[in-house]
C-alpha cells in the first residue's frame, strides 16, 4: 500500500492552545483508496481531514501528499491545495456568485483556464451532480442537498486528485442526505481517492476500502468495514458502534 | 413673533373630536396590526377614516395629534411667509429692507461668490464648467450601466480636462493660481477625492488589522486609533502648520493638497473600522472554501471577502461618506474657501450684511442636495446588492 502512498501522516501532533487535539495520528491512504473516518464529536477527526489540505496547520510530525512534504512553505500548500478537493458541513458555496461562477471561479483564478473552457466543464459536472438547470441561481436560492451537490461539483471542477469530504451531510434534512450520498457513491466508483468523516455508517459499508476509528484525538483502530462493523477489536469502537447502529 | 394666534385650535378643520367608543377599538390593536394591511384597504384608501384609526382613536393620540397640529399651525405659516410669500426675489437691498420676509436677492447678487469664492470673476465659466463635468461624471458612474472599463478612461480625461480649466495657462486660458480657487469646486473636489482616496487606503487598514503579521498589525491599529483620537480641526492644522516644518528648506506642499491628504488620511481612519466590521461579518467558512480551492490572500480577498463585506457596510460607509462631503467645510481653518467660507464672505459686504440668513439658508440648501443624493444613492445600491444575495 505505500508503494503508491498519495496521503501520508507520520505521528502527526496538534494543539489548541493547551488542548491536545492530535495525538500521534499516522496513517496512509492509497491513490484511489477511500476511506471514512468516524468517531465521537471531539475526537479529532475534523482536525485530521482539515490538516490535509493545512486548513489547520499541525505542530508535530509530517504530512506528505502526493510526494510533497506540508510545511510552511505557502508554495507547498498551494500546490497541494489545486491537488486536493473539500466538501464542507455548510457547504460554503460564495453567497454573492451564480452557481456556474462559485464552479469556474478558482479554475478561471487558479488554474488560468479559459471562461469558455471551463463553463463547458462546469456544466458537465452541473449534469453529473443533476442540477443543470440551476446553474444561473445563486446558491441562497437552492436546497440544502442541492447546495452540497454544487459544492462537490465546485471541488470537481479543479480536477482534484483527492476529495476530502467532512462531515457532508450532517447539515442537510434526513430527506436530501440520499441525493448528496448518490453523488459520493458514483464519485467513488470512477476511482477518486476519498477521505470522508461522516456518521453515515451505510454510505461506509458500502462505499469504504477502510474505516478509521478515532476518539480524543488518536487513531483507535482502522480496518476493513467487514472487519469494523462485524468484529470491531476495542471497546471504545463497539462502545461507539452501538450507540450509533442502534437507531 | 410678535403676531396674535387665537389660543384655542378649534377651527382645524380636519380634527373632530372621536365619540367616546372609539377608545375600545384599542384594545382590538393587536389583532389588527398582525393582519395584512391589504386587510384594512377600505380605511386606507379614505383619508379620514384611517386618521380616525390612527390618530384620534385614543383620547392620548388625539391630544398628541392635536398639539401637533397646534405646533404645525405656529411653525409652518410663518416660516412659509418668510421664506417663499413675503420674501423679496430681487432688486436691491432697499427693496430688501421694505419686505417682511427673506431677502433672496442677496443670492441673485453674490451667487457667484458663494459657487467660486475668489475666483477670476470674468474666468468664473471655468469652475463652472468644470464643476459640471465633475458632477455629470460623478452621476454617470453610478450608474450601472456605465460600469465599464472605458468609464476609467472617462475619468481620467475628466480629470485632466478639470485641472485644465481650473489651474489654465494653456489653451490660451490665463493661469489662475489654486489659492484663488473657492467655494463650490474646492468642497467638491476635496470631498470628492478625499473620499475616493481613503476608500481603498481604508480597505487596506482594515484587512491589516486583520493581519498576521504583527508589523502590519500593529502600524494599522497604532494608525487608526491615533487618526480616530484626534479632532479633524487638528489633523488639518498638522497637515497645514506642522508638517511643512518637517520639510527640508525650500520643499513646499501645496496648501490644498495638505489640506486633501490631512481630510483622506482622517477619512480612511474612520472608514477603516467600517470596513472591519463587514470583515468580520463574513463566516469563517467563506475563508476556507477559498482556502480549500487554492485562492491566493488577494484573489480571496478580492474575489470572496471584500465583495460580500463591502455590500454587508454600504450604510456606514455612505454614512461616512456624508460625513466627510460635510467636514470639509472645516478647511476654511487652514485658509482654503470651501462652499461655506465663501458664503461668509458674501456676508461681509456692507450692504447684505443683514441677510447672512439667507445666504446660510442658501448654502445648507448646496450641502443638502449633494448630501440627500449620496443617501438615496446608496439605498439603491443597496437594493441592487441584495438582488444578489436573495435568500
Amino acid at each position: 500500500m505505500t508503494a503508491n502512498a498519495i496521503i501520508e501522516l507520520r505521528k502527526v501532533g496538534k494543539w489548541y492552545n493547551s488542548y491536545h487535539a492530535l495525538r500521534d495520528v499516522s496513517i496512509t491512504i492509497g491513490k484511489g483508496e477511500k476511506v471514512v473516518v468516524c468517531g465521537p464529536s471531539g475526537s479529532g477527526k475534523s482536525t485530521m481531514i482539515r490538516c490535509i489540505n493545512r486548513l489547520e496547520a499541525h505542530q508535530t510530525g509530517h504530512i506528505i501528499v502526493d510526494g510533497i512534504e506540508l510545511t510552511d512553505d505557502v508554495k507547498a500548500v498551494e500546490k497541494i491545495r489545486r491537488k486536493v478537493g473539500m466538501v464542507f458541513q455548510n457547504f460554503n458555496l460564495f453567497p454573492h456568485l451564480t452557481v456556474l461562477q462559485n464552479l469556474t471561479l478558482a479554475p478561471i483564478w487558479v488554474r488560468g483556464m479559459a471562461k469558455s473552457e471551463i463553463e463547458e466543464i462546469a456544466m458537465m459536472y452541473l449534469k453529473r451532480v443533476r442540477i443543470p438547470d440551476q446553474a444561473h441561481k445563486f446558491p441562497g436560492q437552492l436546497s440544502g442537498g442541492q447546495q452540497q451537490r454544487v459544492a462537490i461539483a465546485r471541488a470537481l471542477c479543479m480536477r482534484p486528485e483527492i476529495m476530502l469530504f467532512d462531515e457532508p451531510t450532517s447539515a442537510l434534512d434526513p430527506e436530501m442526505v440520499k441525493e448528496v450520498l448518490d453523488v459520493m457513491t458514483e464519485l467513488a466508483g470512477e476511482g477518486m481517492t476519498m477521505v470522508c468523516v461522516t456518521h453515515e455508517m451505510g454510505f461506509a459499508r458500502q462505499v469504504a476500502d477502510s474505516i478509521v476509528f478515532m476518539a480524543e484525538g488518536s487513531i483507535i483502530e482502522s480496518g476493513s468495514p467487514a472487519e469494523f462493523f462485524e468484529n470491531p477489536k476495542s471497546e471504545r469502537t463497539r462502545q461507539f458502534l452501538g450507540q450509533i447502529l442502534e437507531h | 413673533m410678535s403676531k396674535q394666534f387665537p389660543a384655542d385650535p378649534a377651527p382645524i378643520p380636519t380634527a373632530p373630536v372621536p365619540p367616546a367608543h372609539w377608545a375600545a377599538s384599542y384594545e382590538e390593536e393587536p389583532t389588527q396590526a398582525s393582519a395584512p394591511p391589504q386587510a384594512n384597504g377600505m380605511t386606507a384608501l379614505k383619508p379620514f377614516g384611517w386618521a380616525k384609526d390612527n390618530l384620534f382613536n385614543t383620547p392620548l393620540n388625539t391630544a398628541l395629534t392635536l398639539a401637533c397640529l397646534f405646533l404645525l399651525w405656529l411653525v409652518v405659516p410663518p416660516m412659509a411667509n418668510w421664506l417663499l410669500l413675503n420674501a423679496s426675489w430681487s432688486g436691491s437691498s432697499e427693496a430688501c429692507r421694505e419686505a417682511a420676509g427673506a431677502c433672496w436677492s442677496v443670492i441673485v447678487v453674490k451667487h457667484r461668490l458663494i459657487f467660486f469664492g475668489t475666483y477670476p470673476y470674468d474666468e468664473q465659466w471655468r469652475p463652472f464648467l468644470a464643476c459640471a463635468l465633475f458632477v455629470a461624471m460623478l452621476g454617470a458612474s453610478g450608474v450601472r450601466a456605465f460600469w465599464r472599463p472605458w468609464l476609467a478612461v472617462a475619468w481620467a480625461l475628466t480629470l485632466v480636462g478639470m485641472g485644465v480649466l481650473m489651474w489654465g495657462g494653456i489653451a490660451g486660458l490665463t493661469y489662475v493660481p489654486n489659492d484663488r480657487w473657492g467655494g463650490l469646486p474646492i468642497t467638491l473636489m476635496l470631498s470628492v477625492f478625499s473620499i475616493a482616496l481613503a476608500f481603498p487606503l481604508s480597505i487596506l487598514l482594515a484587512l491589516g488589522r486583520q493581519s498576521s503579521l504583527p508589523a502590519i498589525r500593529t502600524f494599522c491599529i497604532g494608525f487608526i486609533e491615533t487618526m480616530r483620537g484626534v479632532p479633524l480641526v487638528s489633523v488639518l492644522f498638522m497637515a497645514s502648520v506642522m508638517f511643512p516644518l518637517f520639510l527640508p528648506e525650500g520643499v513646499t506642499v501645496d496648501k490644498l493638497l495638505r489640506a486633501l491628504a490631512g481630510m483622506t488620511l482622517f477619512t480612511a481612519a474612520y472608514l477603516a473600522e467600517a470596513v472591519r466590521g463587514g470583515l468580520q461579518a463574513i463566516p469563517k467558512g467563506q475563508y476556507e472554501a477559498a482556502d480549500a480551492l487554492g485562492l491566493s490572500y488577494w484573489q480571496k480577498t478580492m474575489l470572496i471577502v471584500l465583495p460580500q463585506a463591502l455590500r454587508i457596510v454600504i450604510p456606514p460607509i455612505v454614512n461616512q461618506f456624508i460625513s466627510a462631503f460635510k467636514d470639509t467645510s472645516l478647511v476654511t481653518i487652514v485658509g482654503l474657501y470651501d462652499l461655506l467660507t465663501a458664503a461668509t464672505v458674501a456676508t461681509t459686504d456692507p450692504e447684505w450684511r443683514p441677510y447672512f440668513a439667507e445666504v446660510y439658508v442658501f448654502a445648507g440648501l448646496m450641502f443638502w442636495i449633494f448630501c440627500f443624493s449620496m443617501s438615496r444613492y446608496s439605498q439603491w445600491l443597496e437594493r441592487l446588492a441584495n438582488r444578489y444575495t436573495r435568500r
